[in-house]
């Protein structure tokens, strides 16, 4: 389907989230769902951006604190493991950062110009008076 | 489908399918999608939903994006509930005349609202559709204030909060009336489940959500869902915020089981003091003056005869 403009809809259209017929949405992973060009889940706010998390997969305990309070859906978790973060809809608050409880921090806010490798190869050590 | 989900811990929690989408235009940091994620993946239930206009719904149902995984609707600032609620009614009718197409699934039927549609403008509709008995959800968003307008009083604002329409200043501490006590009035109404719930809080919350769900009848959830943009934090420190509201008994945990049984669901290990809720936001930074310090003690003595009164409803089971 071509993508339409805000203009080129008509008035008072119903949106509908998915392409075709979808049964069992609460079963579906997001990325096997057909998402409409509608959803929200097509665009991006990444631009709203000024720091970006880091993931360090080394120090992750997969406890899941981040997954739960993030407030965008953009900690990607699967089969009980955190396996990164989705940047198209990441707003940057730092509440994953905030909540995870390892030592040192398995996720950390950088600027959003830091180049990611060099940044897990510098990661901080633990920090033994904060334990 | 229809049966609870079964949750008992993070990790499994974690292995749900988010209905709702990110690129929401929520600020930063918001804890109203932290909240409606909560009580969307509580279960695996076809869902009904409607929103009042507020933060929440300007947010998700940008045109020509949605944030919604499920059927959804906005239409006016007061009547979400009564939306979910002709919702449940029509759906229980064609039930009974048998003309729905699936019959064996049952979907929930949740209303989302800010604190000013539920406290405010909304407030008749909401008690008409708990005394009508549908079999609805209503959830409330209540960070304490009109925030997608700017920050107007409502009528959650507590005392002392500085908002636009009743600033701090030279004349005034802000705002000066208590906040409305709503889940006594809901609790009134003899419904089956009314409930105050913290997304800190995530599995008390689930709890409560999935046992609103099992009940047949209206259901009243108030969730505490801490503002960046108008109480003046970082966005880092929602959940701390969260915390703090829970951990000072300013905004506690219990529920109302038919009206009359209320019973804490959380309580602190230590307390902290009201001083450092206040402390943490922006909207009370003038209660520190000298002039309104003797409103900080007002704030301990108010929050601790609420949680006396708590308790001792609690003990007597009436």
């Amino acid at each position: 389907m071509a993508k339409k403009g805000w203009d080129e809809f008509e008035i008072g259209a119903m949106l509908r989230t998915f392409d075709g017929k979808i049964d069992d949405i609460a079963g579906t992973r997001q990325e096997d769902r057909a998402y409409s060009q509608n959803s929200s889940y097509t665009a991006s706010v990444a631009d709203w951006r000024l720091i970006k998390p880091v993931f360090n997969k080394d120090y992750c305990i997969d406890c899941q604190f981040c997954w739960i309070y993030c407030p965008d859906v953009s900690i990607v978790s699967r089969d009980k493991k955190l396996i990164g973060v989705d940047m198209d809809h990441c707003k940057g608050c730092g509440i994953c950062v905030e909540v995870c409880p390892t030592n040192p921090k398995s996720l950390l806010m950088f600027p959003e110009q830091a180049d990611e490798e060099t940044e897990i190869a510098n990661w901080p050590k633990k920090d033994e008076e904060e334990a | 489908m229809s049966e609870i989900k079964n949750i008992k811990n993070l990790k499994e929690f974690s292995t749900s399918a988010d209905r709702f989408e990110g690129a929401n235009l929520l600020c930063p940091g918001c804890a109203h999608s932290i909240i409606v994620r909560e009580v969307l993946n509580a279960t695996n239930d076809d869902m009904v939903l409607s929103a009042s206009t507020g933060c929440l719904e300007v947010c998700t149902a940008v045109y020509p994006y949605t944030s919604w995984d499920a059927s959804w609707i906005h239409i006016g600032f007061e009547n979400s509930s009564t939306a979910v609620a002709g919702a449940e009614t029509m759906h229980k009718v064609l039930k009974r005349k048998g003309r729905l197409k699936q019959p064996d699934r049952n979907p929930k039927f949740v209303s989302f609202a800010g604190d000013g549609a539920s406290y405010d403008i909304g407030f008749q509709w909401i008690s008409g559709c708990m005394e009508r008995g549908h079999n609805i959800m209503h959830v409330v968003l209540d960070n304490e204030v009109y925030a997608n307008t700017g920050g107007q009083r409502s009528s959650s604002t507590p005392i002392g909060s500085s908002a636009t329409t009743s600033p701090a200043g030279k004349v005034s501490y802000g705002e000066k009336k208590n906040k409305k006590d709503l889940m006594g009035i809901m609790a009134a109404h003899g419904i089956p489940y009314a409930a105050q719930v913290s997304p800190n809080k995530w599995k008390d919350m689930v709890k409560k959500i999935q046992h609103g769900f099992s009940v047949e009848g209206p259901v009243f959830i108030n969730a505490v869902s801490p503002c960046t943009t108008e109480w003046k934090f970082d966005p880092k420190d929602t959940m701390h915020l969260a915390d703090l509201a829970t951990d000072t008994l300013v905004f506690p945990l219990y529920e109302i089981i038919d009206g009359r049984e209320l019973n804490i669901t959380y309580r602190p290990k230590n307390v902290i003091p009201v001083e450092e809720y206040l402390a943490a936001q922006g909207r009370f930074k003038h209660l520190f003056k000298d002039e309104y310090k003797y409103l900080i003690k007002e704030w301990q003595e108010r929050v601790d005869a609420q949680w006396a009164y708590l308790q001792r409803r609690e003990e007597s089971r009436v």
